[in-house]
């Protein structure tokens, strides 16, 4: 019971803790532009949130995360540019329409003129184009590199299908010069403020969804599905439908940070959904931990804040670095930052064995089943965080080696 | 008739230096599992010794036939060094590659920017390779023809290597089956080595190629990249074969596509052809048949 | 809330339960072909709920193959009828959602899951969404008495990847049970066993073999010849002998193809 406690209260606890820095503490002592930063670094950490799910917890190495995320950031656009055409213009036709085309609206912006509609096309438009791909390649059993390589390809045609299109996307420049969000003026501090507290709370309820997803039987099956998608089939499910629930959930969730980011940022372009900028959202994930619940978080809003600090002073350096951070982070700890305090008891425990922590099978050290402790008597409830696990929020039942088990399961088959 | 026969061929062309590009990709995707983003840079370092190359040899034919084997070296030994350092140790995590050599892609894109600098040069093109011939009324550049050449030349030599000669024989034991080829003797540290060292330089001669229908720039490679991978996947994963068929078919529907609408609209025709077909084979044109659960 | 009994009392006998409406597999014609080689030539096999059917054969029999048949995973052309309902040209997850349950050759349980998630993911291919979308709450009865019958009680909350070889295949029986399927399929259950492992597992498929329809591959014929009922011999892709362990062993075919190079063996 004392367990469970610490489960929901540590929970609790963390989800406070959150919600009072990000939506008392940041505002409190940033400055105004500072806690613009910080709105856009939280858009790219409620991405980062989608792709633990689907990358870290499903195996699903989505490299086109930047469609959906640009899906949701160019509907908001579209709507934003239509108001201010209507507020500012009386036109009701887009500056940059009678600038690059015929000067009239085209028939499929139309639908965005409704605020209401605009608010359900960001969940709804990333979460039907992610339904219908993911249904196609999934149930085909498309799958590993073939997946990675299809949803690059996407992002590529996204990026190449907007550029062309400048009549009606802005082409290469993309969409800018907003004056107001839903009626309220972009200029006014305070808006700007509650901008940014919006994207605060999504970020919250986001990390709630996701941890909610993570400790369900869903979540289970997801690891399990991830680790031996082949052998889910024989016990009745279909990992099609698994993989293509997360995949949704994982666009709608960069669809709502996209339509967040321009409101924030003030500019969506291609060069925020390309090829290059969907891979990037994946390296703040794989720093933090990709299977962890605050991992994704947290890397993402560091590499993002070294970005805005380092990009503008050392434009050179920062590709350099980020360059060295795929290569030393995925290369030498997949795991993340999340796996370094248990690679490093490993290291203490087994200083010879440090570099090859999973050489030796753990089974042939192990004491069989009799001999291990009895369950505490206080609690009985098996579902309780097991006394092992230190962190509630990092809960891990599948971290760090994300790939590994395929090879674990080398020994016997030699044996034989 | 004549602007038909012009598309095609132009089709044919770009099928060429996708299929020089996708060649090594799929060797290496195929024997080792390694998802190589930087091969992209390594066509890009092999654009560059072009250019290099010609730096010092004014003569636009010689330092041509220079770059060639240059190119193919640099490339290589690219190749060898990625292998070496990072790749080999990652074998059984191939989405992980993935990753790692899109890290080694941005570190080599912007060295590419710091040497040469970011706006793009031009390298030229020998004498006897300016003008066109006619075909059927259409004019065909000279150096598109040279192109196509050049990569059913390489293509052949590729084909004649793993099918006629002792090396290429350990590749092909390794490809099918790396833990019997290694209990059955073959170095499969050599054979990785090997075919590293020969799809990378591939990759550097694809991008001497292109020097002679466009300008060279540091993001050449990522150009062709994406496209590069989408043979291979509908070609068949580590299927020469495959390849062929995938990047000819690829190279002159993309072009008919651009024809009958636009370059961007091509583009996402092109994905949608590609995803329609692996609903019928999701295995890509040819595959391995295995009994294995994986 | 009554105690789901995953293992009823009784014996499994040859020919399987003689009374009611037993529940049967009935293979008809099945083949198989791999670019033309025919791995199954025309398999017909029929096993009664009741019945502890072994498997055996050479190397290279197809005994696996018949399996992989049955369960989906490769196509094949013929019948296959699981009690009135025709199984072949189903996808996987729909065959065993049909009741078709099997383990493979390797162990193969979700390594990083717990030995109660594992088992709980076995037996939760008929849950609703809402279901898949809540926290697991208590073990469900099924899986409890799963693990007591495959002795993991303790380790219960232990990652399924830290278990000892036997003990994961213990695990894979476990799965198989709370899936509740009522065809059972088993790839060589006691390879790579220890003697005392062998003998609690022989012990374990006859208490579950007495209420299932049980087909079990294996090679070692001296766990065949103490816990079988009935036994197929297959050899280069059809059947070659069918009936009692005695009946077989005293067919001059069988001992020609497998007993024979078989006691050279050593056995």
């Amino acid at each position: 019971m004392r367990n469970l406690l610490r489960g929901r209260l540590g929970t609790a606890a963390g989800f406070t803790l959150g919600a009072v820095l990000l939506l008392g503490v940041a505002p409190a002592v940033l400055p105004a532009f500072s806690l613009g930063l910080l709105g856009k670094f939280l858009c790219f950490a409620i991405v980062a949130v989608g792709i633990g799910l689907a990358w870290g917890r499903g195996g699903m190495l989505t490299l086109g995360q930047g469609v959906f995320f640009g899906l949701g950031a160019y509907i908001m656009a579209m709507h934003m540019k239509l108001a201010d055409a209507s507020l500012f213009g009386g036109t009701g036709v887009p500056d940059f329409m009678s600038l690059y085309g015929s000067g009239e609206v085209p028939g499929w912006w139309e639908p965005f003129r409704s605020p209401a509609l605009t608010l359900l096309a960001v969940v709804l438009v990333p979460g039907l184009v992610a339904l219908v791909l993911g249904l196609a390649i999934f149930k085909r059993r498309v799958k590993g590199a073939y997946f990675a390589i299809l949803s690059q390809a996407l992002a590529a045609a996204f990026a190449v299908f907007l550029i062309g299109q400048q009549a009606t996307t802005g082409g290469s420049n993309g969409l800018n010069g907003f004056r107001s969000f839903f009626g309220f003026d972009l200029k006014d501090p305070s808006n700007k403020l509650m901008l940014y507290m919006i994207a605060a709370v999504v970020l919250l309820l986001a990390l709630a969804i996701a941890r909610q997803l993570m400790h369900s039987r869903l979540g289970e099956l997801l690891v399990a599905v991830r680790d031996q998608e082949e052998r889910v089939r024989f016990l009745g499910y279909d990992p099609a439908t698994v993989k293509t629930v997360i995949y949704v959930i994982a666009a709608v969730l960069a669809g709502i940070a996209g339509a967040l980011f321009v409101p924030l940022v003030g500019i969506i372009s291609p060069a925020d959904v390309g090829v290059i900028p969907s891979i990037a959202f994946l390296i703040g994930v794989a720093i933090g931990g990709r299977a962890t619940l605050l991992g994704p978080v947290l890397g993402a809003v560091g590499v993002a804040a070294a970005q805005s600090s380092l990009a503008s002073t050392f434009p050179s350096f920062w590709v350099y670095f980020q360059g060295l951070l795929f290569v030393l982070v995925i290369g030498f700890m997949p795991g993340g930052l999340a796996s370094l305090p248990a690679a490093v008891g490993r290291w203490r425990r087994t200083p010879a064995s440090a570099s090859t922590p999973d050489a030796a099978p753990p089974s042939s050290t192990r004491p069989a089943a009799p001999d291990l402790p009895a369950p505490d008597p206080e609690a009985p409830d098996p579902a309780a965080p097991h006394p092992e696990a230190p962190d509630p929020e990092a809960p891990d039942p599948a971290a760090p080696h994300p790939e590994a088990p395929a090879k674990a399961t080398r020994p016997e088959e030699v044996s034989r | 008739m004549e602007l038909l026969i012009g598309q095609m061929f132009a089709g044919l062309s770009l099928g060429s230096v996708l299929l020089l590009a996708a060649l090594g990709l799929s060797l290496t995707f195929g024997q080792m599992g390694v998802i190589n983003m930087a091969h992209g840079e390594f066509m890009m370092a092999g654009a560059y010794t072009a250019f290099v190359v010609q730096q010092t040899i004014s003569d636009a034919g010689v330092s041509l036939l220079v770059s060639i084997p240059a190119g193919f070296l640099v490339g290589g030994v690219l190749g060898l060094v990625l292998e070496a350092v990072l790749l080999r140790r990652m074998y059984h995590r191939p989405l992980d590659t993935l990753l790692v050599t899109f890290g080694v892609a941005l570190i080599l894109q912007q060295a590419a920017r710091d040497i040469f600098g970011a706006p793009s040069v031009d390298v030229r093109a020998p004498g006897w390779l300016q003008g066109n011939i006619e075909l059927l009324g259409a004019p065909i550049p000279l150096t598109r023809l040279f192109i196509l050449g050049l990569s059913l030349l390489c293509l052949a030599g590729l084909v004649l290597l793993l099918k006629a000669t002792p090396l290429g024989r350990r590749i092909r034991a390794v490809v099918l089956n790396r833990d019997l080829a290694e209990t059955s003797g073959v170095s499969t540290r050599r054979s990785d080595q090997l075919t590293f060292f020969i799809g990378s330089g591939l990759a550097g001669i694809a991008g001497v190629a292109v020097t002679l229908i466009g300008s060279t720039s540091p993001y050449l490679g990522t150009n062709y990249i994406v496209d590069a991978f989408l043979v291979v996947v509908a070609g068949g994963i580590g299927q020469i074969k495959g390849a062929v068929i995938a990047a000819f078919a690829l190279g002159v529907l993309q072009s008919v596509f651009e024809y009958s609408t636009t370059a961007s609209i091509g583009k996402v025709l092109i994905l949608i052809v590609i995803v329609m077909f692996l609903q019928l084979r999701p295995q890509g044109i040819f595959s391995l048949k295995t009994r294995s659960l994986a | 809330m009554t105690t789901p009994t995953l293992l009823p009392d009784g014996e499994p006998r040859a020919g399987g339960l003689r009374h009611g409406r037993p529940k049967y597999l009935e293979v008809r014609d099945l083949s198989v072909s791999f670019d033309g080689f025919l791995a199954v030539d025309k398999v017909n096999l029929d096993v009664i709920q009741g019945d502890l059917r072994f498997l055996i054969g050479p190397n290279g029999a197809g005994k696996t193959t018949v399996i992989d048949a049955i369960t989906g995973l490769v196509p094949a052309t013929g019948s296959v009828n699981h009690t009135g309902t025709e199984i072949l040209g189903r996808k996987v997850h729909q065959i065993a959602r049909l009741g078709v349950g099997r383990t493979f050759q390797t162990a193969s349980v979700f390594e990083d899951l717990s030995v109660l998630q594992n088992l709980d993911i076995a037996a939760g291919s008929g849950r609703g969404p809402l279901q898949m979308l809540r926290r697991r709450k208590a073990v469900e009865p099924a899986v409890e008495e799963a693990l007591e019958i495959i002795g993991l009680e303790g380790a219960a909350d232990k990652k399924a990847g830290i278990l000892a070889h036997g003990q994961k295949q213990w695990l894979e029986i476990g799965m198989l049970l709370v899936q509740n399927s009522d065809l059972l399929l088993l790839d060589e259950p006691i390879a790579g066993m220890s003697q005392d492992e062998r003998a609690e597992t022989g012990a374990l498929l006859h208490r579950i073999a007495a209420s299932r329809i049980t087909l079990v591959i294996e090679h070692d014929m001296d766990f065949v010849r103490e816990f079988a009922t009935s036994v197929s011999v297959l050899a280069a892709g059809k059947v070659l002998s069918e009936g009692s362990v005695a009946q077989v062993q005293a067919d001059p075919r069988v001992q020609e193809v497998y007993l024979g190079t078989s006691k050279t063996g050593g056995h």
